[in-house]
């Protein structure tokens, strides 16, 4: 009983931490509607999503409805409001990649995580796979970008070797 | 109060001058996004490492610099030495050391790390000699890849931010305006509207406050020449930026920039700070009554934010959703304010312009389209990267000089040019000259100047299927025709090249297109229809192909893929029929194999396993 009472505690104090980053995160922006996607931004890549209450509660403080927050992070493809992987594959999907053979490459790697159809994210959180806009490396088409490390010149045998070494690391992990 | 600096720019001239003499013998290693991507950075760190301790012959000083994209991705990572005339290319972190003793200590040349030419075969020393650069003509991107982009000295060397002092001290903002639009230089962000006349609008507006906005929210699939200038120049934007915001009497400017970009936009902060320390920017620019700041805004990834109005409702912290015009921008811009919006490349030419004289300027390009246009060449060709000539440059100049022709030997197809919403041309306009009006007249665009070269393997229906599922997909949702039109334009498309359509919709198609064109409030629904229109032009037969004769001429579509089992050459090992994921593969041990074309997903995974290569791919 005592330990599940100090594991709630737990909890409680981890989303009362939750919170105050995002208050340092409006407090620094001024509380300014205009810097509105600047603060989801920030508040991003403190939880790799928008979870639902935190954008409820950023409304509440820049005193703007929820659902002018909602509006700004659903329309703008760098906002996700499903938590993502630990491992953000990101397959580029411009059109001098596509030409190239981006659509084999993404392919083999969803197939390699195990990707069942219309998912994009493993079901134990582990891995993201998506595709993006042009990253404006089309000289090394295809590209693809895991965790912000660019792989260049990749071929659906290259990723494969690729994703294999971050199977055997997440396995590790656990 | 922090205090003021007055900038005194023939002191900074000097400074900067010696700065750079002090840097002695000059390794450039590119930095652009691709050659980071090839490990620039590491290389850069081992040569950093040795500045100390290296002397060129043992008695000039050596000094590695971080440079912004040289162009040749393709080629990644450049290394190149302007005082021995030598550009090493392909550079592995493990060929420093090497390159350090026999180069940097003895002015050896290292063969194997040389340029070859594909067609001779030849080393090449000098990146002039390169056909690659040879046939370019550099402007905008003239000090990309030779300064640090991070060292605002480098840039005032080259006679950086000259301009602005002289524009602040002789002319009134009428003239600069005049002497822009004197030299003929019109928007490069595809639009191609005169900037002088641009400015102007916005310099007679009488408000309290005026803003100017440099868009580099550039989102066309295939283009990465605005990353260029950012990652390689960062401080030829401000000073246009600067520059403009005097001619229109604005004093806060905003640039919008993908969030795509970060290194673009490490630099570009990194650029702000240090002009603003000098003086350059901030207040009393250069001891005068002019202030200029300036704020970047990160984009967060909706192509349409490059739609002007769109943009504006963007750094208004809004969803970018574009707004009717008038009234434009130039009256009630950002926060209802007469508002400047010019692409990064425009501003890009603008310090040079004032520098050189409108006349120098017009001395490139043709009748109506003046000066040098930067394309981002890719796709098919053997060279690929950042290149810059003069507007009116034939396409097969382009393709075949500094392209160097179509890779693997493979035959031309196409070339689709100015991205989603531009059109594709064919081999017939291999003679046309690339400026604004030529390529309106054949139903394609500038846009902002994505080459993307396309060979016989490509399928014309399935990149214009990717294209138009781009646009559906970055549509913003206002107008209705944008919105439904081209998603039943990608319907059709889809069945299409899933071997499902009927000749009535290619009719249905086209009638779509026009209430898309003529339907849209922006610019983003009014072209999205264009590459289904030039590709229904000039590949009808392709399209027909796929509809009528069911099959895919560059064997692309997997609809009509059929995976073969040749019986005379099948040993009935059943290694196939155990990697089929979908059980399509039947025979017994010893016996001929068969592929059951209806469950068969085309996967390809017997392809692999047949040791006989028995397994054939095929229309």
């Amino acid at each position: 009983m005592v330990a599940e009472a100090k594991k709630n505690q737990e909890k409680i104090f981890e989303k009362h931490r939750k919170f105050c980053k995002v208050n340092e995160i409006v407090e620094k922006y001024k509380y300014e509607k205009q810097n509105l996607i600047a603060i989801l931004q920030e508040v991003q890549t403190e939880y790799r999503y928008l979870p639902e209450e935190i954008m409820t509660y950023i409304a509440t403080m820049m005193d703007i409805s929820p659902a002018a927050v909602y509006g700004v992070a659903t329309f703008y493809s760098q906002f996700s409001l499903d938590p993502k992987g630990k491992y953000e594959i990101k397959v580029c999907d411009g059109t001098a990649c596509h030409v190239r053979g981006s659509m084999p490459v993404y392919n083999a790697i969803r197939e390699k995580v195990g990707l069942q159809e219309g998912k994009f994210t493993t079901d134990d959180l582990q891995f993201t796979v998506e595709t993006v806009r042009c990253l404006g490396a089309c000289a090394l088409a295809p590209v693809v970008v895991i965790n912000g490390k660019v792989y260049s010149k990749m071929t659906a045998d290259a990723v494969k070797i690729i994703v294999d070494e971050l199977l055997k690391r997440s396995e590790n992990d656990n | 109060m922090t205090e003021m600096v007055k900038a005194d720019i023939k002191k900074e001239l000097e400074k900067a001058a010696q700065y750079v003499k002090n840097t002695g013998m000059r390794v450039l290693v590119c930095s652009g996004t691709g050659c980071v991507a090839n490990g620039a950075f590491d290389i850069y760190d081992q040569f950093l490492k040795h500045d100390t301790d290296v002397m060129f012959k043992k008695e000039k000083k050596v000094s590695s610099i971080k440079t912004g994209c040289r162009g040749f991705c393709e080629q990644g990572v450049f290394v190149a030495v302007p005082d021995l005339d030598l550009v090493y290319v392909k550079v592995k972190p493990e060929d420093v050391p090497e390159i350090i003793e026999k180069t940097l200590q003895n002015g050896e040349i290292i063969e194997r790390l040389l340029y070859e030419d594909p067609v001779t075969g030849q080393k090449i020393q000098k990146e002039n000699d390169i056909n690659f650069y040879k046939n370019q003509t550099k402007a905008a991107l003239a000090n990309c890849g030779n300064i640090d982009p991070e060292s605002i000295d480098e840039y005032v060397a080259t006679g950086g931010y000259e301009a602005l002092d002289h524009v602040i001290k002789n002319y009134t903002p009428e003239q600069v305006c005049k002497e822009v639009e004197d030299s003929g230089l019109r928007g490069r962000g595809g639009g191609g509207f005169p900037t002088g006349k641009k400015w102007n609008f916005v310099r007679i507006n009488e408000a309290d406050q005026k803003y100017v906005i440099c868009n580099a929210d550039e989102g066309d699939p295939g283009a990465f020449m605005d990353c260029g200038i950012m990652e390689g120049d960062p401080h030829k934007l401000l000073e246009g930026m600067a520059i403009a915001a005097y001619g229109t009497g604005s004093d806060f400017g905003y640039i919008y920039v993908r969030a795509e970009y970060p290194l673009a936009v490490k630099r570009l902060r990194i650029a702000i700070e240090e002009a603003t320390k000098r003086g350059f920017l901030g207040e009393s620019i250069f001891g005068s009554d002019f202030s200029f700041k300036i704020k970047i805004k990160e984009g967060a990834g909706a192509f349409v934010c490059g739609e002007e109005t769109a943009l504006i409702a963007s750094i208004e912290g809004d969803r970018g959703m574009p707004m009717p015009k008038p009234p434009f921008p130039a009256n009630e811009g950002l926060f209802g304010k007469p508002t400047l919006i010019n692409n990064v490349e425009t501003f890009a030419n603008v310090a040079l312009i004032i520098k050189k004289g409108a006349d120098w300027f017009k001395g490139f390009g043709t009748e109506t389209s003046k000066g040098t246009k930067t394309f981002a060449l890719t796709g098919e060709v053997n060279n690929t990267g950042l290149i810059e000539v003069p507007l009116g440059t034939k396409l097969k100049e382009i393709v075949y000089d500094i392209g160097g022709g179509i890779r693997n030997n493979k035959k031309f197809k196409a070339v689709q040019i100015g991205g989603p919403s531009g059109g594709c041309l064919t081999e017939e306009h291999l003679d046309l000259p690339l400026d604004y009006e030529s390529l309106k007249s054949v139903g394609a665009m500038v846009g902002s100047g994505g080459l993307v070269v396309m060979n016989e393997d490509t399928c014309i229906v399935e990149v214009a299927r990717f294209f138009l599922q781009f646009t559906q997909n970055e549509s913003c949702g206002k107008c209705i025709p944008c919105r439904e039109g081209t998603k039943q334009m990608l319907h059709i498309l889809e069945k299409v090249v899933a071997g499902k359509a009927e000749l009535k919709d290619i009719e249905t198609l086209t009638e779509l297109a026009e209430v898309v064109r003529l339907g849209s409030l922006c610019g983003l629904g009014k072209t999205a229809p264009n590459p289904v229109l030039s590709t229904l032009k000039y590949f009808k037969d392709e399209y027909m192909a796929h509809i009528a004769e069911n099959r895919c001429p560059a064997g692309v579509c997997e609809a009509f893929k059929l995976i073969k089992i040749n019986p005379d050459k099948c040993i009935g090992c059943t290694k196939c029929a155990k990697v089929c994921p979908v059980n399509a593969i039947d025979g017994k041990v010893k016996e001929k194999h068969v592929i059951n074309q209806e469950k068969c997903i085309k996967c390809g995974a017997c392809l692999t396993s047949c040791p006989v290569n028995a397994i054939t791919e095929g229309n």
